[in-house]
């Protein structure tokens, strides 16, 4: 239990930092938000200082953290100055669009990485094994920016999939059944890039850890008992290779944020990469902190999520006292 | 013995990919930002060796390119107007990095113009754009990799080697850099930083937000790297003699960081390549005309480019084996080293 709060304390102080560098950063951006109007004749300068003030961007940084952190308490994040608007409202949508799919993209990555890399281990160094580390090597190789625009070149040729936006245009008028049809379309070609961009480092990580565990003499012995095949593998060497795998997991979860990202804004999907992008356009500060802190929040979750794995998986960590 | 025969071979191939970018200026036929405003779109000509009456020729040639016949973006091949490919053709004025003029190409067309990825929506050679654009990406990959890991390597030993309230900061510092996701933090740097620049800041700002975002994950392997290191005893002995810290830093403990900065800077120079790709891809990185490998791609997002000009999208296929190159390397580098190590043992011991 000490373990696990030790963890919990970690991302907490984690995500603290996080947003107090942010704001820490904030005072080297030149320029903000109001600067282009004061481009604008037509708004008189008391104006500006006013919004200026109204926004506290005249205040000194920490009472404006302070204040953040009060707003955050309240469930507003801050303000957006373009959308006129709380942030956290704008930014829940979008980051339960980002999670919609990476969610999905991270259990179809690993449910096909880990038949496949077993599979792999068992033949390692022979002919199949061989020409599926040419294969992950060849994904590898071919940049996340690269994959999404062919895989979007090749949806327009084959006019099979929708190339863009989360919904189509009638979404509101479909059956419920239609409703789900029609967003599963959408998200195909996103989450087929995805999985893609994060497979191949899936399955050359399964297959190198289980390669190591099928050479022990326990799984020998376990043939030799007569212990059917699939049993062995999934039974008894994949627990003793799970440990690095777990930590692989709260490591390819920032891996799929960022793929994720990028994969918005080329696919158009509504998600937390576009909706960052364009804040970042428009200066507005508090949705770029907002992003980024709940960027934060993801992966700090995910590797927070990794270590009640590996306390469950790993009797060791449950009988340290000190670690 | 295999391991560094496959290293070499990896860095020849490297070596060669990066001559090819370096030297753009002679192995590419046109100037980057010259533009054919009659041919805009222009699909990759083909290179021949027969022509239409089954005659073999020596030297490949390819046909020049009209429209067909009621149609305003399909080409056809006009085998009436040939084009032949010449070596060492005379061209556009070029500066070899940056300092020797030059005018020789290694090769082009004398009278007409050879396209052969096509051209973009100003007429430009796609193929000059590529090799051109990987200057700018290729080196503000390198360079960004040599700040970060200077970077991290001077964190790392600090923290390795006074230990202490020094130690506990830096590595905390460390974490909160790692706890973001990297392209996240790629943009939340860049977000605070101006946004109209020109192509030279805007270079300068990547490599300089590269550095910045890298230097935990070295600065960690570089800080184990040094504890053990200095506990060891050629270490102890050296200090007894009265090695000065800077001493002891230079000439025993960060040489024995080598192996791992080598490893890492492998690993981080095709990251950032993709990671100055993606700024200049979403717009916040190098801006036109100059090229990037971003800023070639990103005339992509717009879908008419997507469904019509398909050759838009070569560039990405032909950067395939510059990454290729450095996966490699650093994937070799990664193996376990016993026979070097052995080598290492029996040189101390002569």
């Amino acid at each position: 239990m000490r373990y696990l709060l030790r963890r919990l304390w970690h991302a907490v102080f984690l995500l603290i930092g996080v947003s107090v560098l942010a704001f820490a950063f904030t005072v080297l951006a030149p320029g903000n938000y109001f600067d282009e109007m004061r481009l604008n004749p037509q708004i008189a300068p008391e104006t500006i200082t006013a919004l200026r003030a109204q926004y506290e961007l005249d205040r000194p940084l920490p009472v404006r953290y302070a204040h953040w952190i009060a707003s955050l308490l309240h469930g507003d994040m801050g303000f957006s100055f373009a959308y006129n608007s709380p942030v956290a409202p704008l930014l829940l949508v979008r980051a339960r669009n980002t999670l919609l799919l990476t969610v999905t993209a991270m259990f179809l990555a690993w449910g096909i990485a880990l038949p496949l890399g077993i599979w792999s281990a068992e033949r390692f160094g022979h002919l199949p094994d061989r020409l599926l580390s040419w294969a992950t090597a060849a994904l590898l190789v071919t940049p996340d920016l690269a994959l999404a625009l062919g895989l979007l070149v090749i949806a327009v040729k084959s006019g099979r999939f929708p190339t863009g936006g989360m919904v189509s245009l009638d979404f509101e008028r479909l059956s419920l059944f239609g409703k789900a049809r029609d967003l599963l379309l959408h998200m195909g070609l996103p989450v087929v890039a995805l999985v893609l961009s994060l497979l191949p480092l899936l399955v050359r990580h399964v297959r190198a850890a289980m390669a190591e565990v099928l050479n022990a003499p326990f799984l020998l012995a376990a043939e030799g008992h007569g212990i059917p095949r699939r049993v062995r593998l999934y039974r008894y060497a994949l627990p003793a290779a799970a440990n690095p795998l777990i930590s692989l997991f709260g490591f390819s979860v920032g891996t799929l944020l960022s793929g994720s990202l990028l994969i918005e804004v080329v696919m158009s999907w509504p998600g937390l990469g576009p909706f960052l992008l364009e804040a970042i356009l428009a200066r507005d500060l508090y949705v770029v902190i907002g992003g980024v802190v709940l960027s934060t929040l993801f992966l700090v979750g995910g590797n927070f999520l990794a270590d009640l794995l590996l306390y469950w998986a790993d009797p060791r960590i449950r009988t340290e006292t000190i670690a | 013995m295999r391991r560094k025969r496959a290293i070499s071979g990896w860095l020849v191939l490297l070596i060669a990919l990066h001559a090819l970018v370096i030297f753009a200026g002679f192995f590419a036929p046109y100037d980057p930002t010259e533009q054919d405003r009659n041919n805009p779109y222009l699909p990759p000509m083909r290179l021949h060796f027969l022509d239409p009456q089954g005659h073999l020729h020596a030297r490949p040639f390819a046909y020049s390119l009209r429209l067909r016949e009621g149609s305003f973006d399909q080409y056809e091949e006009n085998t009436a107007l040939t084009i032949p490919l010449k070596f060492f053709v005379l061209g556009a004025r070029y500066h070899l990095l940056g300092l020797v003029p030059g005018r020789w190409h290694l090769w082009g067309a004398e009278e007409q113009r050879i396209y052969l990825l096509g051209t973009d929506s100003y007429g430009r050679d796609l193929l000059s754009r590529f090799l051109y654009g990987g200057q700018v990406s290729l080196f503000a990959g390198l360079s960004g990799a040599g700040t970060t890991l200077l970077l991290g390597l001077c964190v790392g030993a600090m923290a390795g080697y006074y230990g202490g309230w020094r130690d506990d900061l830096l590595m905390r510092l460390a974490e909160l850099f790692l706890a973001l996701p990297w392209l996240y933090l790629l943009l939340a740097l860049r977000a605070f930083l101006p946004l109209a620049v020109s192509p030279r800041q805007a270079f300068f700002l990547i490599v300089a937000i590269l550095g910045a975002v890298g230097w935990a994950r070295p600065a960690r392997l570089v800080r184990g790297v040094v504890l053990s290191a200095k506990e060891q005893d050629f270490v102890r002995a050296a200090r007894g003699f009265g090695a000065t810290d800077g001493y002891l830093l230079r000439r025993h403990i960060l040489p024995e960081a080598s192996s791992v900065v080598l490893t890492q800077a492998a690993i981080l120079v095709p990251q950032f390549v993709l990671a100055e790709m993606t700024l200049s891809f979403l717009g916040l990185g190098v801006p036109e005309p100059v090229p990037s490998w971003g800023n070639l791609l990103s005339a992509l997002q717009q879908y008419s480019v997507l469904v019509s000009y398909w050759w838009m999208y070569l560039p990405a296929l032909i950067m395939l084996p510059f990454f290729l190159g450095y996966l490699g390397l650093g994937s070799e580098l990664q193996q376990p080293q016993e026979p070097y190590k052995i080598g290492k043992l029996t040189r101390s011991l002569e």
